[in-house]
């Protein structure tokens, strides 16, 4: 069983929740940018959460199916078909041999995430089956997806079986979805026009007043520079009352760092472990999902909480990760 | 180590750095490393991992989880991380000092291998015999390992060989390459671009990360670099593969 790949699309690469414990030896996380998507994704067709998964990005694959798999595909709106037919987001979807499916352009953000049932059978790096393109480490080969790859599928468990064979028993002629879907997502034009909530970074209060000001006063556009290591922003000009003399200290997903020409750059999944410019703010994780959905010319407006309401939103999120599981988990075994 | 010798700040809600000064210095290294050392023996639930810098340590945790685990439940997840750490660092102050583990390097200098010996050497007035004895007697401090997978932060160079970054960086360094930086001196595990000045190239990987222990080098080992001839390059390359 696997998939074929007939087009890559711009940069797909097989990602999970993240390669942890090797920073310390230079080895970044790397990970899904969007990782609520994709833990969902994987949750859809009865895998670990921390299964590997296609991440795709603004210009979707084509992707051929070589037998019966179920899928479910979360994140960004690629508005993908097969035979002529669009596929629907956030549910499982058992999709036939010999199956072709394409993704188009990206209509709502930017990555979108495919879970095959049984998960990608490769073998884990450092424990994390995330590639990590710079270093040729981990996922396929240690690179983005090419033309002619063959990805070689794993056994889904009987959950994710039985619902195949539920879907395919109705006969449909490429592909057949299940009914119910998870509804809520923070991947729509309405969520990524909200503000994206920071806390102060570590070097916040040495910024002088107009740049505290103009941070979260005015807006930020994502520049062309936009990948999965960070985003380059330009807006209003932020600099430090004094030249701070900064030892290089760790960041994290989410860092937004100054350097001295006075544009901010937030710092992404392939972000380094380390790093010497002032940081201004730290995005809350639930909104690095949703700065993952943005893309280059989009806004970015910044609103400050403090780190117990951050607390609060990282906890809240991940009970609603698990309402997630038990429901699907209740559709998936009955 | 007293109370008053280190801060520990928020870094996001998933994240808390400690500082333990605000110098490079083998000593604060020290405080880092132990710290370092306490973690990796005593993880608790909801640790991800922590990173070493110069003057300090992060520590990377999921809060759901550590709140699950606690019964304190007016306390924050960063107050009960908070907590822990502060214990580890009295815990960690209380133990015997570990000797550092000494890793030896063998360098072949010059040559193809090192293709700005002879700038190195120019620009300090020294001949290149010099430069390759001045480099290799001293003994070096791994500060962290960052940039790259494996790629080692020495300290303890000889000002007397410092040589500044090359004007044009190289679109390719080959891996195994050993250059100076300013003051800094150190070794390419992988293959990538930099302006450093190429002094020699070793023949034995400083990153494979299918083995048990990718990297050769960690924080707080001490490097020794070994002088080889071109032949002893060729062996220990051919050895390997």
């Amino acid at each position: 069983m696997s998939l074929q790949i007939i087009r890559p699309g711009l940069l797909t690469s097989i990602q999970d929740t993240g390669r942890y414990g090797y920073q310390k030896i230079g080895v970044l996380v790397s990970g899904a940018m969007d990782v609520y998507s994709m833990r969902i994704a994987n949750i859809l067709v009865g895998n670990d959460e921390n299964e590997g998964t296609l991440e795709i990005t603004l210009l979707g694959p084509t992707i051929e199916f070589t037998a019966d798999t179920l899928i479910a595909v979360t994140g960004g709106d690629f508005q993908p078909i097969i035979d002529g037919m669009p596929v629907p987001y956030m549910r499982p979807v058992a999709v036939k041999a010999g199956a072709i499916m394409k993704f188009g352009s990206c209509h709502t953000g930017c990555r979108a995430y495919i879970a095959v049932a049984g998960g990608f059978d490769i073998t884990a790096v450092m424990g994390s089956k995330s590639t990590y393109m710079r270093a040729g480490i981990g996922g396929f080969k240690g690179r983005a997806l090419q033309k002619g790859d063959s990805l070689n599928t794993g056994s889904p468990n009987p959950f994710g079986q039985q619902m195949l064979f539920h879907l395919l028993s109705r006969g449909a002629q490429s592909f057949a979805e299940a009914r119910w879907y998870i509804g809520k997502t923070h991947v729509s034009a309405e969520s990524l026009h909200k503000p994206i909530r920071v806390t102060a970074g570590l070097h916040y209060k040495y910024f002088d007043q107009q740049s505290k000001y103009s941070f979260f006063s005015s807006d930020y556009i994502i520049t062309n520079n936009a990948d999965r290591m960070g985003y380059r922003l330009k807006g209003d000009s932020l600099k430090t009352e004094k030249p701070l003399e900064i030892i290089s200290e760790a960041i994290g997903l989410g860092t937004i760092q100054v350097p001295p020409q006075g544009m901010p750059i937030i710092l992404m999944a392939d972000h380094q472990s380390v790093a010497g410019y002032p940081v201004i703010a730290q995005a809350i994780a639930v909104d690095a999902a949703r700065i993952a959905q943005m893309k280059p010319n989009d806004h970015i407006h910044f609103k400050l909480i403090s780190n117990e309401e951050s607390e609060r939103l990282f906890i809240e999120m991940e009970k609603y990760m698990e309402n997630i599981k038990i429901a699907v988990n209740a559709k998936l075994q009955n | 180590m007293d109370k008053t010798s280190y801060i520990i700040r928020p870094l996001g809600e998933t994240g808390l750095i400690v500082t333990f000064g605000d110098q490079i210095s083998p000593q604060i290294h020290k405080k880092v490393k132990n710290l370092a050392d306490y973690i990796e023996k005593h993880s608790f639930s909801g640790f991800y991992e922590y990173v070493i810098s110069y003057t300090s340590v992060a520590v990377f945790y999921n809060p759901f989880i550590i709140k699950n685990e606690n019964a304190a439940k007016d306390k924050t997840a960063y107050k009960i991380v908070s907590e822990i750490i502060e214990s580890y660092i009295t815990a960690a102050s209380r133990l015997p000092q570990p000797q550092p583990h000494t890793v030896e390097i063998p360098v072949c200098y010059g040559g193809d291998y090192g293709p700005d010996i002879s700038f190195v050497a120019d620009h300090n007035k020294l001949a290149v015999d010099e430069v390759i004895e001045i480099h290799s007697q001293n003994t070096y401090l791994v500060y962290m390992i960052g940039f790259c997978p494996g790629f080692p932060y020495l300290g303890g160079m000889d000002e007397r060989i410092a040589t500044p970054r090359r004007a044009e960086p190289r679109l390719s360094i080959p891996a195994g390459s050993i250059g100076i930086a300013g003051k800094q001196t150190g070794g390419y595990p992988i293959s990538t671009p930099g302006g450093w000045q190429l002094i020699g190239r070793t023949p034995i990987d400083l990153f494979r990360p299918d083995s048990l222990t990718p990297s050769l080098l960690h924080s707080g080992d001490m490097v020794k670099f070994i002088s080889i001839s071109p032949e002893k390059y060729q062996q220990l390359k051919g050895d390997k593969s």
